[in-house]
């Protein structure tokens, strides 16, 4: 079940202020470290490898 | 918004020197008058829109005012465009909205674009239940015109252009102002004073009180440009596009062929670049070849801002009463500045009606501040979600803003984070101007502004309600007792009008009676109060009379008595 807005809104803004308390190099290491525990937790292999492509699109600038 | 010098013209242009409109040039009051009437009931200090409507509403319920600005003229430029469904209401309710509905663009939808390509769209919330759109877009001199020429034809209402309030003191009676005009000075005295005098109110600084709150980083110009482009009125927002990388554009169609360009100032540009003429014209034109704009077009005006949430503490100081930007700042993108401006001087208007008619106590005005202070820190709420998201802060909100812009490009549910929030109506809490309710009557809350429901072709549930308080009796046969009811309603307020389920059943048949009571989610018997600014006062599950003129009479009746009855 996906998260919804309400849910997802209260996740962008715990976020961005856990961001902002960090350092640039700790914030790497922080989003690592998070993108582990969610990809432990959703137990599924293929779900996860396809987030890593899917979160590399448009990284580039136009 | 901004003070004269905040908002400029291209150079050759004179200061109101316009494409598409024409600003009065008004002058100050004959002198033997200022000085052969010492006082008036209400003075507005203010005579924009908001200052306008609030004379406007007195004069709706019989009361007269004198309205004070230190200007000649109009605001300059178009500033405030975005005018909502319940501010249209209220235009309706004090007589002035028919001119709006000819010239205004009304509009439903916007569209959301990312590095070039549409991410969401969006619909405000809208059906045929409702008289009119969700938003109207229309230039605040319009506005100001459309209300001036309402006030004009008021016999209630004087107004004294090029007249500066330069002073403020309490008396016995209520308020003393000292008045500065092109002919001298001059004192008046009023009962009451409606301090609509802007964002850098003077009042508000003679009184000693302060707005407090924050800035928001990012500075925003705003430009007016007539050009021939076909696009609906759909509002645009551009987030990182190639003419403004990083940064962000609103695009606004308005009457007259004039188009609303608002961006984020680029990065390295001083805000005295910016606001230069050449650098006004080489991020427009930038911005229209973006959005395949190739013919020509004139510059008309253009201003700048930054988002603010800053509010007084309490609205209400004595006497004298805050309206408009006088007593809250808020952040543009949700629309909310002139809106709520409306909307306090409607409730201010109505209420202080019923206090000077000696139909309140006094104590009604202790309801003013808790309403529409409510109604700001809520636009606070939402409009600071949507600052962070137009213009990020920090570095965080900035990584999240453009993750949730780029996997919007991919997947629609990531676009819902730039939708701009466009508020509907606050509701008021109970208490106050608002009676305690125990039980209700269906899905209506009281403290809510009443749904409006289609009744015929061009006829709906607002157009039944009257000028002052309405009681909505939707019993299937009218309650014992109506006529007493009506009787004491009549006699706390000779506005009062009642409405029953057999007039409904009646005019517009037993069909559409049904679907109103759909609309409401009510049952037979509900019995609904409505306030003279379109709100919900009371509800209860079935009519009794007694209970209903004890609450109503202890919310709005008089207990004192007034000194100067």
């Amino acid at each position: 079940m996906a998260l919804n807005f309400a849910d997802l809104e209260k996740v962008y803004e715990d976020l961005a202020r856990t961001l902002d308390r960090l350092s640039p190099s700790e914030r790497e290491v922080f989003l690592c470290k998070l993108s582990l525990l969610m990809a432990r937790d959703l137990g599924d292999l293929s779900r996860v490898q396809a987030m890593i492509q899917t979160a590399q699109n448009h990284l580039e600038k136009v | 918004m901004g003070r004269e010098d905040d908002s400029l013209r291209p150079a050759g242009k004179g200061a109101h020197e316009s494409l598409y409109f024409t600003y009065p040039a008004f002058t100050a009051p004959d002198r033997a008058h200022v000085l052969e009437h010492e006082g008036c009931r209400v003075a507005i200090v203010g005579a924009g829109p908001v200052g306008m409507f609030a004379a406007l509403t007195l004069a709706r319920f019989g009361i007269a005012s004198v309205l004070f600005d230190n200007k000649d003229t109009f605001n300059d430029g178009s500033r405030a465009i975005c005018v909502q469904r319940s501010s249209y209401q209220a235009l309706e309710r004090a007589g002035a909205v028919q001119p709006f509905i000819e010239k205004a663009y009304g509009w439903t939808m916007g569209r959301t674009f990312y590095r070039g390509k549409q991410i969401l769209e969006f619909e405000m919330p809208h059906s045929n239940s409702e008289k009119y759109l969700p938003m109207y877009n229309i230039q605040q001199q319009f506005i100001e015109q459309y209300l001036w020429d309402a006030v004009a034809a008021s016999p209630l209402i004087e107004a004294r252009w090029c007249s500066e309030v330069t002073g403020i003191e309490d008396t016995e009676s209520g308020v003393r102002l000292s008045v500065q005009d092109s002919n001298g000075r001059y004192q008046c005295a009023a009962e009451w004073v409606l301090a609509a005098d802007g964002a850098r109110s003077a009042i508000r600084s003679m009184r000693g009180l302060r707005l407090k709150g924050d800035n928001f980083p990012g500075r925003y110009v705003i430009a007016d440009v007539q050009m021939d482009h076909t696009y609906p009125t759909i509002r645009r927002a551009l987030f990182d596009s190639k003419s403004n990388p990083d940064k962000t554009i609103l695009i606004h169609r308005q009457p007259d062929n004039i188009w609303r360009i608002d961006y984020q100032m680029p990065d390295g540009q001083s805000e005295e670049e910016a606001f230069s003429e050449d650098n006004i014209r080489d991020n427009v034109g930038r911005i229209l070849r973006d959005i395949d704009y190739q013919g020509a077009w004139e510059l008309e005006w253009w201003s700048i801002y930054s988002a603010n949430t800053l509010a007084l503490d309490d609205y209400r100081d004595g006497r004298v009463i805050f309206i408009g930007d006088s007593a809250h700042i808020v952040p543009i993108f949700g629309v909310r500045g002139l809106n709520n401006g409306l909307a306090d001087a409607e409730n201010a208007g109505w209420k202080l009606a019923r206090v000077l008619k000696g139909l309140s106590d006094e104590r009604l005005m202790d309801s003013y501040s808790p309403e529409r202070r409510g109604a700001t820190l809520d636009v606070f709420e939402n409009a600071t979600k949507s600052a962070r998201f137009m213009t990020p802060p920090t570095r965080g909100w900035t990584l999240m803003r453009d993750a949730a812009l780029s996997l919007a490009l991919d997947h629609e549910w990531a676009g819902a984070f730039a939708n701009p929030r466009q508020m509907e109506p606050f509701t008021y809490t109970d208490g106050g101007a608002v009676l305690p309710h125990m039980e209700t009557a269906g899905s209506v809350k009281p403290g809510a502004v009443l749904p409006n429901e289609r009744l015929s072709v061009d006829t709906y549930l607002s157009d039944l309600l009257g000028n002052g308080f309405s009681l909505l009796v939707l019993a299937e046969k009218d309650p014992a007792g109506l006529d007493d009811l009506k009787a004491s309603l009549q006699s706390l307020d000779p506005d009062f009008e009642c409405i029953t389920s057999g007039h409904i059943r009646a005019r517009f048949g037993a069909a559409n009676l049904s679907r109103l009571h759909e609309r409401l989610g009510t049952q037979p018997g509900a019995t609904l109060l409505i306030r003279p600014d379109g709100y919900l006062a009371g509800a209860w599950p079935t009519c009794v009379a007694d209970v209903i003129v004890a609450q109503v009479t202890a919310a709005f009746g008089r207990k004192e008595t007034h000194r100067w009855l």
